[in-house]
């Protein structure tokens, strides 16, 4: 059925769809509209044998997902940005023990400083945690996405996480297709668990292991999503088949194959990245771009075909891995390991900054022209930031950072895309 | 799937167990009608936490874990799932590829066993099996500190769970370090007692008792493996009840308080005779039950079969301190009514 609906409403109403049966939640934006929505439909019978708790952290919400995955239940829960570095502990535990719970995290910052809009850095501080991490493009593929998740998640016996962009989509009011409950259930069958917890057949679940099985846990973990990149593809098609629409899959390459510039996104931006690619390519640029999907696991073999032949590459990252540049670009270098081109990392929308037209598309002529840095931050203020290194040197006593640059912008909470 | 009787119903003909009366407060009671025997004297008794795990010799907390166990699985009739948290007892029950659980048992991290447990309760419900209970167990560092929020919130929700903690009194499985359930005045790797310092500070701690009756649960009681049959019939009551149950067990540890192994069951029980671990009951946050001191004795006795208040007999101030110790016991004395012959408090 279409509807015009917030990104949130439309996730939480795929949620029900998939007919969890323990959701657990704790309050954060931007994602705290999801579980408001799915706490009304649990109060309001509308989702009948689901339990919904309300926990004091986000440790106890991932803590309580885990105990109830672990009982057979299929679990459900989400947060954001600080909430998932609260939960940190349990993220690992939960892949650890490959249980097969669903979370969203509605993208955002991490402070400090203290910041409630958009980037990458929370779900890519637990990239390696043994989650699979997928990111929406847009509305619909966010509630698609998360149809898909638990197939994906129950098939394999690993915790997935849906990524989308906090506010760009979690606020978006947009038009959805919220599939039949009938199409859902033959899409994703009832949770049949590898593991549980069960007084006729007793087993234990997280013992000690040491040094002599603890490469081959590993090991098996990292099969696990290696599989993974043939099941996405896989359950994606599948999708497309059943509901009519693609959604999902590893990477989505768009105008790529004459393409000499590639750039390379996740999430909500890449919506942007094609209005400006489109446009250079009225004016005869050879221009494309690649969304990923699939952050993890990482899909080496499929970006590596999709950008070998290119002369140069542009990572399009919102997300900062301090002292190094980017996160995706290591991914993306890695693919192309042996291949000759020339590679590009961009830092951009960190905190919610607007990421424009105009700046993509000076962006992509500077590359364009080979004359990028390698990593570069769009849009930085280089006035601001030499002001304030300067205003650092004149007094050892210089005070709050972030405060000081606010002051001299003499604003707040502008700038946000 | 084997099944097991309440108490009540057990049959009266079956082979009776050898075991030996050696005192009203251990498990011997084959002078005891069968339907009133503890559940460790019962042939049928699940073994729960089995033979061969690692524990130290004398460990409290092995013992303290097998009995209480034991008697929730009678109590539910073996319908049980335990979420432990990490320290000794799931260190030693569970070396991969070992275990020593009988039962459906999880473990996930040292300070979210409450809220596992709450996770499996939740799930329990929706899945229709009612009948099926769940325990949390931890030490006293993944009770009383690290995990003390999840444990806080399981209370508040009234999640039907029975937490267990297994006190004893320090971070044993990382090397006797201090926690907040560490007695003032002991010595541990973290409060040394060099110099003149006296080991852990003194007006430092929190009494988790209390604060989960603040919390207004149905059921909290404390124990101690000096008292084994009061420990199998407070699990056993706390069973009966649906709902947040708490019992904190004193569980001497023999590594960390630098005791003699064959003496763990006599300092626990020298605990509860000076005052200093009173055994109570509460239910919805209110005392019902105290069990009297029989035969009371000065803190010292306590104190000096252990190595680590070893310091307090050293010098004049040691003594000092040790009288500071007698006034918290003498303080829960009076505070609970434990004197035998005190019973107004019954
Ligand atoms: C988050 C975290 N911090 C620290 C540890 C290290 N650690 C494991 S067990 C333990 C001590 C356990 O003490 P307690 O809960 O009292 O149990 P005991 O071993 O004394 O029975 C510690 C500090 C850990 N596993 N996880
Ligand atoms: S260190 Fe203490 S608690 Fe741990 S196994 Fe040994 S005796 Fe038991
Ligand atoms: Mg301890």
């Amino acid at each position: 059925m279409l509807k015009q609906t917030e990104g949130s409403r439309a996730v939480a109403e795929a949620i029900a769809l998939c007919r969890p049966e323990v959701i657990c939640a704790y309050p954060i934006t931007p994602q705290t509209h999801i579980v408001e929505g799915l706490g009304e439909m649990v109060k309001a019978g509308e989702l009948a044998g689901c339990e919904f708790i309300n926990v004091e952290s986000e440790f106890a919400a991932l803590s309580v997902a885990i105990g109830a995955s672990a009982a057979g239940a299929r679990t459900y829960t989400a947060t954001s940005s600080q909430g998932l570095l609260f939960m940190a502990e349990a993220v690992y535990n939960a892949a650890g023990l490959g249980l097969p719970i669903v979370m969203t995290i509605g993208n955002r910052a991490i402070g400090a400083p203290i910041n409630i809009w958009n980037d990458h850095s929370d779900s890519m501080s637990m990239r390696d945690a043994g989650w699979i991490q997928l990111f929406a493009e847009t509305n619909q593929e966010a509630l698609d996405l998360h149809i898909q998740a638990f197939r994906l998640a129950e098939e394999l016996s690993c915790p997935v996480m849906v990524c989308m962009d906090g506010f760009i989509l979690t606020h978006a009011y947009d038009r959805v297709d919220v599939p039949a409950q009938a199409e859902v259930d033959a899409f994703l069958p009832a949770f049949e668990p590898r593991q549980v917890l069960d007084p006729a057949e007793p087993v234990t679940i997280g013992a000690m292991v040491g040094p002599e099985a603890f490469t081959e846990v590993r090991y098996l973990a990292h099969h696990k999503q290696l599989r993974a990149l043939a099941l996405i593809p896989h359950l994606s098609s599948e999708f497309a088949a059943k509901f009519g629409r693609a959604s999902g899959g590893l990477i989505r390459p768009y105008r790529t194959s004459d393409a000499e510039t590639i750039v390379v996104a996740l999430g909500s931006v890449i919506g942007t990245v094609k209005e400006v690619v489109d446009d250079m390519r009225g004016e005869g640029v050879a221009i494309g771009c690649v969304s990923i999907c699939s952050f993890r696991p990482f899909p080496l073999t499929a970006l590596r075909e999709a950008l070998e032949h290119a002369k140069r590459v542009i990572v399009l990252e919102k997300c900062l891995a301090v002292g190094l540049g980017g996160i995706v670009s290591d991914g993306v270098r890695k693919a192309l390991s042996g291949v000759m081109l020339k590679g590009y990392t961009v830092i951009a929308g960190l905190g919610g900054r607007a990421i424009t037209r105009k700046s993509l598309r000076q962006l992509f002529e500077d590359a364009g022209a080979d004359e990028l840095e390698q990593v570069t931050f769009l849009d930085l203020n280089a006035d601001i930031v030499a002001s304030e290194l300067e205003r650092e040197t004149l007094s050892r006593r210089s005070g709050p950072t972030a405060e000081a640059i606010l002051r001299r912008l003499g604003t707040v909470a502008s700038g946000i895309g | 799937m084997s099944t097991h009787d309440t108490p009540t119903e057990r049959p009266t003909q079956r082979q009776p167990v050898k075991f030996y009366q050696t005192g009203t407060f251990t498990v011997g009671n084959r002078l005891l009608p069968e339907n009133v025997r503890s559940v460790q004297a019962d042939m049928r008794r699940t073994n729960s936490l089995n033979s061969g795990h690692r524990a130290c010799q004398g460990c409290g907390e092995a013992l303290g874990a097998r009995y209480a166990i034991d008697a929730a699985m009678q109590a539910t009739r073996n319908q049980l799932i335990a979420v432990n948290a990490t320290g000794c007892l799931e260190v030693f029950s569970t070396p991969y590829p070992e275990t020593s659980w009988q039962i459906p048992w999880i473990h996930s991290l040292f300070g979210n066993a409450a809220a596992v447990a709450s996770g499996v309760a939740a799930a329990m419900r929706v899945k229709g099996h009612s009948d099926v209970r769940v325990v949390a167990q931890g030490g006293d560092g993944g009770t009383t500190d690290i995990g003390f929020g999840c444990l806080s919130g399981m209370f508040e929700r009234n999640d039907d769970v029975l937490y267990l903690c297994y006190d004893n009194e320090a971070y044993m499985n990382t090397g006797v370090q201090r926690s907040s359930a560490t007695p003032p005045g002991a010595r541990t790797a973290t409060t040394p007692a060099v110099g003149r310092q006296p080991g852990n500070e003194f007006g430092t701690g929190k009494n988790v008792p209390a604060i989960a009756m603040a919390h207004r649960i149905p059921y909290v009681a404390t124990a101690s493996v000096a008292n084994l049959r009061d420990l199998e019939q407070k699990v056993t009551t706390a069973m009966a009840i649906r709902g947040a149950r708490y019992i904190h067990i004193h569980v001497p540890c023999p590594l960390g308080w630098g005791s003699a192994p064959a003496d763990t069951i006599r300092i626990a029980r020298l605990a509860v005779e000076s005052g200093l671990f009173p055994l109570y009951e509460a239910h919805d946050g209110q005392v019902t039950a105290r069990t009297p001191i029989r035969r009371r004795v000065p803190v010292d006795d306590y104190l000096k079969l252990q190595k680590r208040f070893a310091h307090l007999f050293a010098n004049e101030a040691g003594k000092e301190r040790i009288a500071l110790v007698q006034a918290v016991a003498d303080r829960n004395i009076a505070e609970f009514g434990l004197l035998a012959g005190d019973d107004a408090h019954g």
